[in-house]
């Protein structure tokens, strides 16, 4: 791989993705970076950042620090920072130089922890991942540290992998709550958009986990291995397809047993969807169940391997991923390397930021007037 | 389903200051950074776009490429643009100057033009790698003959080391220039986001002095932007500029003249008396101008009257001294954000005496995240802000929106502000979505 992209843009990094993740919980969350991850995340991938004063920092690290290992300057700043601000938790992600110089990131979160008696996470990203990694290493250890046991709420459930980064603010997060509730769910949690840190914490009480993005299993797995929580992978799209998921949050309450609704793709398909592969998948399966016909997908981004799905991680990979194509549906920052295909808008907030914001599409509400773009009716 | 995350008052203690209390030049504490949503100010993609036909390539890991591609991509500009991704493997295994190379080539071989010059980014990385990028130019000017390449720099960690990435970038915007025989009557401005507006003195002295002026903005290709470098003098008003200037004096020749922006009639008449000493025409009589200014301000005031004033370091290179004339002519200046002081130590000093109550505010400092949008002046006022900053903290829609001096200078620069000031006076902005626009001015595709 030349890891070029002479056209295309680049996904939203892990760092982003743990800032994402954790932006409406109340905490306090530092990019440990020098300078411009603070205005890079907030203006491209925090819709929320104008509205909700969620406390994202950057560290400031300095030449000098990296090159003397100088931890303290960062811990005691945090503290400071965090001894007159009362934040609910601490979160510390790093970034490509402090990598470089071997930043213990579980280390510093540890003796902050100690000093400020508020629970601290040290997440090792780099922002050489995508944001992804970032949201699922952030919901694994929320849902390790800042869940306990509870007895269980019948017919309960949490989402889990719900941020901007893949579903935008746009009403996907309060539709899939109706929709949920309208099915005679209680819902619990939004890992973690319109949710607190209290909702979080009363986790443990769903009888199952809802992953509606491929950043929410981790955290899935890990509820399933401390309570037992059966979980289902798939996030609701359409009429047919939602009526699928929701039926299998009903069983796999009912037999605990996990279920994955993402079903295998056709590479072949000559129609390609290109984004994040529950969602992707998902929309997939939804296409197919409403006249899509067979559909390739194609992931850029951290996923489980899973039969017909098409990695391709730079822009010559995806070029070729994309041969045979007739239609692309992906975001727009993609069609210039889809200039001889007819080509179906669908922003993608980890790739264009808040370039088509108003172009956003609710995968709830807004999958006819998709599904019909997309067949030409 | 957005909820507002609930917080008691913060008190402004280390965010706030009364400038007579602040020290120089740092008159906030250092510690963790926080960034407010206001994006007027151009980064290194803007200003590298300045390069009439160059493309630039940055080469860094994800995050850092985040920000820059989609600078381009709102500033519509991502034909002129591509990326190397850093990934961890390059790290360990030590072959990122053939990542650098083999990247290049492989772009260069995509474009559907070859591009006369490349801008090529490198990062905080490549510094602590000890990438030989001496070896990836010799390389790439080897393999590439007709394309000009230029070393420019996206790296942060530096920016207390030496020269900041806006100083180098300023720098190598001109780096890509030629020797060529110098033109004893050709003159550039150099090292501004935004030309210098043709009705300020600055301009005038020189054209009318039977100068030719060239300034980046106004080249449209790169023979044009290559004619600059046959200017015997360079003009220079941005303090992030000046070692740019000093570069191009020892490579090429080209004399240069530090005439800070500035916003103290005395200050202006010196520079402008240098200039017209520099280009050996006769010095002129300002006091025309000055009284122009004096109308303006008097003028603007009668329309203002007391209303709270607050001025950021976007809006210019030397808010104190603009702080400083504004108190003079009796506006209610009230606040000044900022979070260094840079040249205006002499602004800063005659402040603290001429002005002791007038509010030094930070921008970065961890509280600001909570310090905005609610405050009014002491009797409950409205602010008037000057800059987007200061709209932003004291959220007020009736606000100057200026960033980088927007080519404004001198006597005509002051005319024209007290002109804005009167009319974001009168009329409001919609500061929410203009302030958000990256790089102001600098083109918008949102």
């Amino acid at each position: 791989m030349k890891q070029t992209a002479s056209f295309i843009s680049t996904y939203s990094a892990d760092v982003f993705g743990v800032a994402s993740a954790l932006y409406e919980l109340g905490g306090m969350t530092i990019m440990h970076d020098a300078s411009g991850c603070n205005s890079t995340y907030n203006t491209h991938d925090e819709p929320r950042w104008y509205d909700i004063d969620s406390m994202v920092y950057i560290s400031g690290i300095s030449e000098m620090e990296a090159v003397m290992g100088d931890d303290g300057k960062l811990i005691d700043d945090i503290v400071q920072a965090a001894g007159e601000l009362s934040p609910k938790f601490i979160a510390l992600a790093g970034t490509p130089i402090p990598m470089m110089i071997g930043t213990d990131y579980k280390a510093v979160a540890s003796v902050i922890e100690k000093k400020t008696g508020i629970p601290a996470f040290g997440f090792a990203t780099n922002g050489m991942h995508d944001y992804l990694s970032g949201i699922s290493m952030a919901f694994e250890a929320f849902a390790s540290r800042m869940t306990r046991p509870m007895e269980v709420v019948p017919h309960s459930v949490n989402v889990l992998g719900l941020t901007p980064l893949d579903f935008a603010v746009c009403g996907y997060d309060r539709e899939l709550v109706s929709r949920l509730q309208a099915d005679g769910f209680t819902v619990l949690s939004t890992w973690s958009m319109g949710c607190s840190l209290e909702d979080i914490g009363r986790s443990a009480a769903a009888e199952v986990n809802l992953v509606v993005s491929w950043c929410g299993l981790a955290a899935a797995k890990k509820l399933k291995a401390m309570y037992g929580t059966p979980y289902v992978i798939g996030a609701p799209v359409g009429q047919k397809f939602t009526a699928e998921v929701l039926d299998a949050l009903h069983r796999a309450a009912e037999d605990k047993t996990c279920r994955n609704l993402c079903q295998p793709a056709s590479p072949e398909g000559t129609t390609v969807l290109i984004g994040e592969s529950v969602t992707s998948l998902s929309l997939a399966a939804a296409l197919r169940r409403e006249g899509g016909g067979d559909v390739r997908v194609i992931c850029p981004v951290c996923c489980e391997s899973q039969p017909g799905l098409v990695r391709a991680l730079d822009e010559d990979e995806l070029v070729k991923a994309l041969a045979g194509a007739e239609t692309v549906v992906a975001d727009p920052l993609y069609q210039p390397i889809c200039k001889d295909k007819r080509f179906v808008r669908l922003p993608h907030e980890a790739f264009s930021g808040r370039l088509f914001r108003r172009e956003d599409v609710n995968l709830l509400t807004g999958f006819d007037r998709l599904k019909r773009e997309l067949l030409g009716e | 389903m957005l909820k507002k995350i609930e917080r008691t008052a913060i008190d402004k203690s280390c965010a706030a200051v009364r400038i007579a209390d602040a020290k120089f030049p740092a008159p906030f504490r250092s510690g963790l950074e926080y960034s407010a949503p206001a994006r007027g100010t151009w980064n290194i993609v803007h200003t590298g776009m300045l390069v009439p036909e160059g493309h630039e390539i940055f080469v860094c890991a994800a995050s850092c490429l985040r920000g820059v591609v989609l600078t381009a991509a709102e500033q519509g500009t991502s034909d002129r643009f591509s990326t190397i991704a850093v990934r961890e493997n390059n790290l360990l295994d030590g072959d990122m100057e053939q990542l650098i190379i083999d990247g290049v080539g492989d772009i260069l071989s995509k474009l559907p033009k070859r591009p006369p010059a490349v801008l090529l980014y490198t990062s905080c990385v490549h510094h602590f790698t000890g990438c030989d990028l001496k070896l990836v130019y010799r390389r790439l000017r080897e393999k590439y003959p007709d394309v000009d390449f230029t070393d420019c720099y996206m790296n942060p960690i530096m920016r207390k080391s030496g020269l900041t990435p806006d100083q180098l970038m300023r720098r190598q915007l001109y780096s890509l220039l030629k020797k060529q025989p110098l033109d004893q009557k050709s003159v550039n401005i150099i090292g501004n986001d935004f030309a210098t507006l043709p009705s300020s003195e600055l301009v005038a002295i020189i054209k009318e002095g039977g100068y030719t002026l060239r300034e980046i903005q106004d080249c449209r290709s790169y023979a044009e932007y290559q004619q600059m470098a046959t200017a015997s003098l360079n003009i220079v008003y941005n303090p992030a500029a000046k070692a740019g200037a000093a570069a191009l004096e020892r490579r090429l020749g080209q004399k240069y003249l530090y005439l800070p922006l500035s916003y103290d009639y005395d200050e202006i008449v010196d520079g402008l008396n240098t200039l017209c000493d520099a280009l050996h025409l006769p010095r002129q009589d300002f006091s025309r101008r000055i009284a122009d200014c004096e109308a303006a301000m008097e003028k603007a005031k009668a329309v203002i009257g007391d209303t709270p004033i607050a001025i950021d370091y976007t809006l210019c290179y030397r808010p104190l001294s603009l702080a400083r004339l504004l108190l003079r002519k009796g506006f209610n200046v009230q606040r000044v954000y900022l979070d260094g002081i840079g040249e205006e130590k002499a602004d800063f000093e005659a402040l603290q005496k001429e002005a002791p109550d007038l509010m030094l505010y930070a921008t970065v400092e961890v509280k600001m995240r909570f310090l905005h949008g609610e405050d009014a002046g002491a009797g409950g006022e409205h602010f008037l802000a000057l800059g987007q900053k200061a709209a932003y903290f004291t959220g007020s829609d009736n606000f100057v929106n200026i960033v980088e001096c927007g080519g404004l200078y001198g006597f005509d620069g002051i005319i024209r502000l007290a002109g804005e000031m009167e009319d974001a006076y009168l009329h409001k902005k919609d500061a929410r979505r203009l302030i958000q626009i990256k790089g102001f001015g600098g083109g918008c595709c949102l």
